[in-house]
C-alpha cells in the first residue's frame, strides 16, 4: 500500500474580534521603538507536524479534524495549513 | 455526599479541596487520578484548579482529552453535580460543558488577588446560602481568566441566568473598575441550563477555612450539601 508523508505548517490565530493583550503590548513597544508604521499586530501559535496518509485529500480531512478538536479552540481561533508532500512510503501489507 | 477531586498532571489546588470537603465538612472525598474512568460511586466531580498538563496548546486543551473525561461528561449528562475551579473552568469549556473559552487577561498580567464578587444567581445549589446580591470576597489566581464568548452566547447566558458570579467593586457596581481580567460582562462563574455544572475563576475553596483569614468561599459547598439534604 502506497502512503505518502506530508509535512504540514499550522496556524492558529485568535478570531478577529477576540482582543489580542498580547499583540496590542508587541504594537506598543514598537511605537516606542519608533516603528509609527506598523499596525494590527496578532500574535498566534505555529505548530508543525508530519503526517502520513494515502493521498493529499485524506491528510487534509484529518488535519482538519486535528486542528478543529484539538490545535485551535473554535470559539476564539481560526487556523490555516500549508501541506507539502516530501516523502512516498511503500508499507508492506500486513496479513496479506 | 461523596465528592472525587480529579488529579490531572499539574493540578495544584487538588489538596486544598480535599480539605475542604473532607477536613472541613467532613464528607466522604476521594483523589481520582485521570486515568481512572470509575468514577460512578461519586456524587459531587471537583475539577481543581492548576496547571493541568503544563497549560501547553491552550489552558485545559490538552486535559479535556484524558480518560476520565468522557465520564465526567456522562456524570453531568445524568443530572450529577460537577465544578471546575479556575483551570478547572477552563477545562469544562474546552470539553463543551460550559460555553465560552478562558483567554489571555486583558492587561497580561498574572492577577493573585482577593477580588470583590457579587453572587448573581442564588437559586442553584451551589448559592443557595448566599444572599441575592451579596458580595462577596474570593482569591483569584490566573494568568487567562478573561471570560470570552459571542455575542449570542452572552446572550443565552445572561436571559437564562446562568451568570452565578461577577466581579464587581467593593461597592457591588458592576463596571470596568470592578473588572480585573477583562471578562465580558464582568463574568467571574457560569452554570449550564440545568444549573448542575458550574465553572468559576475564583477560589472558593481558599476562603473556607478560617486559619486562612477568609470564609466567603465554604458556602458554596455548605449550599451543595444543603441541597443534598433537601433533595432526600
Amino acid at each position: 500500500m502506497t502512503q505518502r508523508q506530508y509535512q504540514a505548517h499550522i496556524y492558529v490565530t485568535l478570531r478577529r474580534s477576540v482582543l489580542d493583550p498580547a499583540g496590542t503590548a508587541v504594537e506598543s513597544g514598537l511605537k516606542n521603538m519608533g516603528y509609527d508604521n506598523v499596525t494590527g499586530i496578532r500574535i498566534g501559535k505555529y505548530v508543525e507536524l508530519s503526517i502520513c496518509a494515502s493521498d493529499e485529500q485524506q491528510a487534509r480531512n484529518q488535519l482538519d479534524r486535528i486542528c478543529d478538536e484539538l490545535l485551535a479552540n473554535p470559539v476564539i481561533e481560526n487556523y490555516r495549513f500549508e501541506l507539502t508532500e516530501v516523502a512516498t512510503v511503500q508499507k508492506a501489507e500486513v496479513n496479506s | 455526599m461523596k465528592f472525587g477531586v480529579i488529579v490531572f498532571p499539574g493540578s495544584n489546588c487538588d489538596r486544598d479541596l480535599v480539605w475542604v470537603t473532607e477536613g472541613l465538612l467532613d464528607q466522604p472525598t476521594r483523589l481520582v487520578w485521570h486515568q481512572d474512568t470509575d468514577i460512578a460511586d461519586l456524587d459531587v466531580i471537583v475539577l481543581p484548579g492548576g496547571f493541568s498538563y503544563g497549560d501547553y496548546l491552550r489552558c485545559g486543551a490538552i486535559a479535556r482529552f484524558s480518560r476520565v473525561m468522557p465520564e465526567v461528561v456522562k456524570h453531568a449528562e445524568r443530572g450529577k453535580f460537577v465544578i471546575g475551579i479556575c483551570n478547572g473552568f477552563q477545562v469544562l469549556t474546552e470539553s463543551g460543558l460550559l460555553p465560552g473559552a478562558l483567554i489571555r487577561n486583558r492587561d497580561l498580567h498574572f492577577i493573585c488577588d482577593r477580588v470583590p464578587v457579587k453572587v448573581e444567581n442564588t437559586r442553584l445549589p451551589w448559592t443557595s446560602t448566599y444572599d441575592p446580591g451579596q458580595v462577596i470576597t474570593l482569591p483569584i489566581a490566573h494568568g487567562e481568566g478573561r471570560y470570552y464568548a459571542d455575542a449570542d452566547t452572552l446572550d443565552e447566558l445572561e436571559t437564562n441566568n446562568q451568570v452565578v458570579f461577577r466581579y464587581c467593586t467593593p461597592d457591588g457596581a458592576i463596571d470596568a473598575a470592578g473588572n480585573p481580567n477583562g471578562s465580558l460582562n464582568n463574568i467571574a462563574g457560569i452554570c449550564n441550563r440545568n444549573g448542575n455544572v458550574l465553572g468559576l475563576m475564583p477560589h472558593p475553596e481558599r476562603a473556607s477555612d478560617p486559619v486562612l483569614g477568609a470564609t466567603d468561599g465554604i458556602k458554596l459547598f455548605e449550599s451543595l450539601l444543603g441541597a443534598a439534604v433537601a433533595a432526600v
